[in-house]
């Protein structure tokens, strides 16, 4: 591949519950895919987006897939930095440990701070 | 400059699929190069040859393929997100292909500036 050397910091922003829509699982599946590139990968979970780390789901009564155990997974593709904004938590009623893995719980104006540092962000 | 594009919602519902490709005719008009456009979530939708819209109203596949035809942009569909969809070979419209989503990640990779379309 001809961008080999190149390493830039991707950004993904996590912002939507994980069911509901499709956004939470088709962004987990650009997540992993990134990994291939040897890029310097974060992921930031804002607003209804911290919904797709809570612990406990169980979608069955929806008959949908529960793809919550795949973050956890991330480790093994050594995507390790995880964001997640305090004030999106705190407004959900939720807890660090709440969450499924170890993440950075961040102000929002740490997470600005973040995506200014960042070449790519994209968000689902 | 060059730019990605990425384009996340189908066309007609609502207008990100029409402002991506103002944008990129916009942006090749005052000379930057568009690296790819890449058709993800419900935006595989922009690749359908299927599509009739009423005459008196704008073409959203048929302005994608011209796209493709005078500029020679890389229109690509995900495809996993297109199977979802029931978008395959048969019915993919000109100067569209389907390929993963690799090719994302490449583009954002090899251009300046990665913009994305639609929520």
């Amino acid at each position: 591949m001809d961008e080999a050397g190149i390493i830039k910091k991707f950004l993904f922003v996590n912002r939507k519950a994980p069911y509901g829509s499709v956004y939470a699982l088709e962004g987990l599946e650009v997540v992993l895919i990134s990994a291939a590139f040897d890029q310097d990968v974060s992921l930031a979970f804002v607003d209804d987006g911290v919904f797709q780390l809570a612990k406990g789901q169980n979608p069955k009564a929806i008959e949908t897939k529960n793809f919550s155990p795949t973050y956890r997974a991330l480790e093994g593709y050594d995507i390790e930095k995880l964001y997640v904004e305090r004030e999106s938590l705190q407004a959900r009623g939720l807890a660090e440990e709440d969450l499924l893995v170890d993440v950075k719980v961040v102000s929002t104006a740490e997470m600005s701070a973040l995506m200014d540092e960042m070449d790519v962000l994209i968000s689902f | 400059m060059k730019i990605g594009v990425m384009v996340n919602e189908g066309p007609y519902q609502r207008q990100s699929s029409d402002s991506a490709y103002l944008f990129c005719k916009a942006a090749i008009g005052a000379g930057h190069e568009i690296e790819r456009v890449f058709f993800y979530h419900d935006g595989v939708n922009n690749a359908t040859k299927l599509t009739e819209p009423p005459q008196d109203d704008r073409n959203v596949v048929a302005r994608w393929t011209k796209l493709a035809q005078d500029h020679g942009v890389d229109l690509v569909v995900c495809v996993a997100a297109a199977l979802r969809r029931g978008i395959v070979e048969q019915n993919l419209a000109q100067g569209f292909r389907i390929s993963g989503l690799g090719q994302l990640v490449e583009s954002a990779i090899q251009s300046d500036r990665m913009v994305v379309f639609g929520d």
